[in-house]
This record gives C-alpha cells, structure tokens and sequence, in this order.
C-alpha cells in the first residue's frame, strides 16, 4: 500500500527525528490503542470504505463510526460496508458490549454514547441538527478511553466533530482529520483542523496505514 | 520533553475521577432530598444532561449544581425536566406499529379483554398513536392503556392531547407507513397553531405517574410497551425493570421495547421469545 507524504509521517521508521518528537507528542500516555471512533456525514459511506478495506485480518481494535443517516436510514448503511470489510459490522444495540474486531454504527435516530467496555445510546434533542452526532460519540469516548482513544473526521458539510475533537485531544487521545483537499466536502475536517486539536491530517489511504502502525501494538502484544 | 504531556493526562483522568464522584453526590443528594432515583441511570447520557442544565444555570461544576439543587426546589424542577423528557413523536418508527398490526393484533382478537401498559410515556404520543391503530383494528372498546411517567409535568400534556400542528405532516406520513387504514387529519382538529385530539381517543386511556426505579408492579397487562426509555438506565436498573415487567405481563403476553433496545443481557432473556427481532417485539413464553 501506498501511502502519502503526510501518511508517511505518521510511520515511526521512516519519521524524521523532527517528526518522531511530534509523533511523540501526539501519544503521551504511550498506551495500547482500544477504540477508534469515526465521524463523518456528506460522502462518508464511501470513505469508510476506503478505510476499512485495507485493513488485515489481525486488525482488531474495535471501531464505533457515527455517520450522518436519515432518520429511517436501515440496514443498507451497514450491509454496505459488510461487503468492504473483514470486521463485523453492525447497528450498535443499547449496552452492547465494546468486542474487538468489530465495527459499531450508531443507529439512525439515535445518539451513541460510550462508556469503559459497553455502548449506550440516547434519543435526545439532535446536536447541531444531528442524530447521531458526531461531537456526543467523541465526547463519551474521549471521557471513557482518555489517550487510548483515535479521533477521525472524514468528509462533512457541517462542523459536527469539531468540539468532539478538542475533547479527545483534552484527555490524551489522539485526532486524525482527512485531508479536505481529498475529501467530497472539506467543511467538516477543516473545522476539526482550525480547532488546533489535530495531530495527523491524511488522506484516506495514509489514515488506514497510520492505523496499521498504530495498532500494531494491539496486534501483537 | 514528554514530562508536561504525561501530567497533564494524569490531571485529565483525576478531573474525570472527581467528576465521576460529583456525579454520584448529586445523584445521591437529589435522592435523599427529593425521592427522585437518577443513581443507576446510564452514565455518559446523565452527564450529558447534567452539564447542559450546568450550563444552563450559568455555573461550571456539578457540585456547583448540587447546592443550587438542593437549596432552590425551582432548580430541581428545571433539572427534573431535563433528565425526565423524553423524545417522542406520533407513530415513532412506523414499522415497529406496522409490525404490530401484523402479528399482535390477530393475537389480541382472541381476547375478551386487553389491558395494555405504556411506561415512560412522556407527553403521549405514542399513547394516541396506539389508541388510534386500535380504533381501527375494532378493539379499543376492549382495551385499556395505563400510561405512565415519572413526570407529572409531561403526563398533564400528554392528558390534554394537544400537540404542535408543525409536526401533522411527520405524522401523517409516519400514520401512513404505520399502515394507517383511514384519514390521519380526521383524529385531531387544527386550532392556531396546535391540533386538538379526540377526546374519545383516551376514554379507555388511564393516566397515571409511575416511577420504574422505585414503585412496584400495579396490574397484570397482556401488553407492555417501554420504548426509548431503558437507553437512559444502567445495566443494573435494566435488570430491575425488567424483573417488574416480567411480574406484571400475563403469560403470553407482549413486550415491546425501543428499535435498538435489547433483553439480551438481562436474566429474563429465557422467558421471551421474539415475535418481531427488527422491531424488537417479544412474547413471554414462561
């Protein structure tokens, strides 16, 4: 796989030593990643694919993805992106348990919220015209996963994801945007950038490959 | 170099413990002030909730709120509403009344009585929804509907059947995709800005507070409807209410919870079987 200049950047090996000490910035608590959470609304579909594709079999760490969907939005999201990847794919049920190797969807209609080890979701007012919304998905698991945490914003018309992004950046963890330069619509990774909170910005190919290398760690204990 | 990064997630965590116990004082004072049981409710939505109304009362800390709650009974009302309201709407996923009709109706015509009970009703839409889809299946003169809440506030709108005239639009298509069989506008009359429901819709609804955390069982019902409402308690609280819920249906009766809510992880699992998986819609079998 071919990765970009700035997804090259995020590949320890090849880092400059200028880059490792940014790299190491980014990571402070050095712990294991053990969830990776995923906003995205307008062309999102499509950039998930691209980002679950590459991904092997030994990957692992559990991904909860809040994409902007219709309120009567069904299986089709989720039926979708079975066919891209190897993880199981799923609407995520109230209280679900967080399992490795798995992909969780918030339900259309629905917040999803995380605590340590399990999902919760709630039917309050929508977040910036959104349910699900992207910042209460970012929040949650910022609070419950702290620097074991990885924040992505892909491809969105809105700012949702922004303050969600300051958040996990607050408590440690680690934000990556799409580089909007790549994505079907730049507003919402460029307001997760102007934010400051963003370590790593990519495109889709280099956010699969940062997290390869990223979650190695996880791979093989 | 790393040193400052380091401390600094060190602070976060501890802000983040202290927080967890702020939480857990208010939750604990509101108790034993007031009667109202927020203890087991689902961590990451109460906190949400909790600092939307911090914000709200232009303070900046959760034990800020708990004197403010504690001192100025207005306050807890504010807060009450914020942590009781749930989001309704007529005819709330369209397929789970369709499915309904389908496979529950054609059971409930072999009784001679039906008692049906709606908890966590909020300001009863689903309430009148229900009503409606009974009236024209020919049973709601055999029906009854406890509906129920833990918040008097919301249960007094949801007696007075009087909802925005903004939201007809979403109901009449929802009515529609429901499987509606008449005319939705022939339910309600348009009056300013608000559309006034049949009374007769309610003859056979009784409305009543009811609090799933602390009161017990009050009838045997053949149906029970709890949608939207467990997504907001623990693991914990789940477990208890659905105990309750199993001590009040009548063998065979009906469970109807929220489209992503599940009785999967809790120990009455066994009793159920699934009538409707989609529409998370269960029969009790023992």
């Amino acid at each position: 796989m071919k990765s970009n200049a700035a997804g090259s950047a995020a590949v320890p090996p090849a880092a400059s030593p200028a880059q490792a000490g940014r790299l190491r910035n980014s990571r402070p608590a050095a712990g294991a990643t053990q969830l990776i959470v995923v906003g995205c609304s307008l062309g999102g579909m499509y950039a998930l694919e691209k980002i679950l594709k590459p991904l092997p079999k030994e990957f692992c760490v559990p991904i909860a993805v809040a994409q902007h969907r219709h309120r009567n939005s069904n299986e089709g999201l989720p039926a979708f992106l079975r066919r891209a990847t190897h993880m199981a794919v799923v609407d995520a049920d109230d209280k679900q348990r967080i399992e490795p190797g798995k992909v969780y969807l918030a339900p259309a209609d629905y917040h999803l919220l995380v605590q340590k080890g399990e999902f919760s979701l709630s039917v309050d007012d929508a977040v910036r015209h959104s349910r699900p919304s992207i910042d209460v998905l970012f929040e949650s698991a910022a609070d419950a996963y702290g620097p074991t945490l990885i924040g992505i914003v892909l491809t969105g018309l809105n700012d949702d994801g922004a303050a969600g992004a300051r958040r996990i950046k607050k408590r440690g963890g680690v934000v990556i945007a799409q580089d909007p330069k790549t994505a079907e619509a730049r507003e919402m990774p460029e307001a997760a950038i102007a934010t400051g909170a963003v370590d790593q910005i990519l495109r889709l190919e280099g956010i699969a490959a940062f997290l390869v290398e990223r979650c190695r760690l996880v791979l093989t204990p | 170099m790393t040193m400052p990064e380091v401390v600094s997630a060190v602070d976060e965590q501890q802000k983040l413990d202290l927080e967890a116990i702020e939480i857990k004082l208010l939750a604990e004072g509101i108790y034993q002030h007031y009667g109202f049981d927020f203890r087991d409710y689902s961590q990451p939505s109460l906190k949400r909730r909790i600092f939307k109304r911090i914000y709200a009362e232009g303070l900046s800390t959760v034990s800020g709120l708990l004197e403010k709650v504690l001192h100025d009974p207005a306050c807890m009302e504010r807060l009450l509403l914020d942590l009781s309201i749930n989001t309704t709407s007529m005819f709330r996923d369209p397929t789970f009344y369709l499915a309904f009709r389908q496979k529950v109706v054609p059971l409930l015509r072999t009784y001679p009585f039906v008692r049906i009970w709606h908890a966590g009703c909020s300001t009863g839409e689903e309430v009148y929804s229900m009503a409606i889809l009974l009236y024209e299946e020919g049973l709601i003169d055999r029906c009854r509907i406890y509906a129920t809440d833990i918040n008097e506030a919301v249960l007094q709108r949801a007696k007075e059947g009087i909802f925005p005239i903004n939201t007809m639009k979403e109901n009449t298509s929802n009515y529609i995709a429901a499987g509606g069989s008449g005319t939705f506008s022939e339910y309600y009359v348009a009056k300013y800005d608000y559309a006034i429901f049949r009374p007769t819709l309610r003859e056979n609804v009784v409305f009543a507070q009811h609090n799933l955390v602390t009161d017990a069982s009050f009838n045997h019902f053949n149906v029970i409807f709890c949608r939207n409402v467990l997504i907001y308690f623990n693991g914990t609280l789940q477990e208890r209410v659905q105990k309750l819920f199993l001590d009040s249906l009548e063998n065979f009766g009906i469970l109807g919870l929220g489209k992503k809510e599940t009785i999967r992880y809790t120990s009455v699992a066994d009793y159920y079987d699934t009538l409707d998986a989609e529409e998370r819609l269960f029969r009790r079998v023992r």
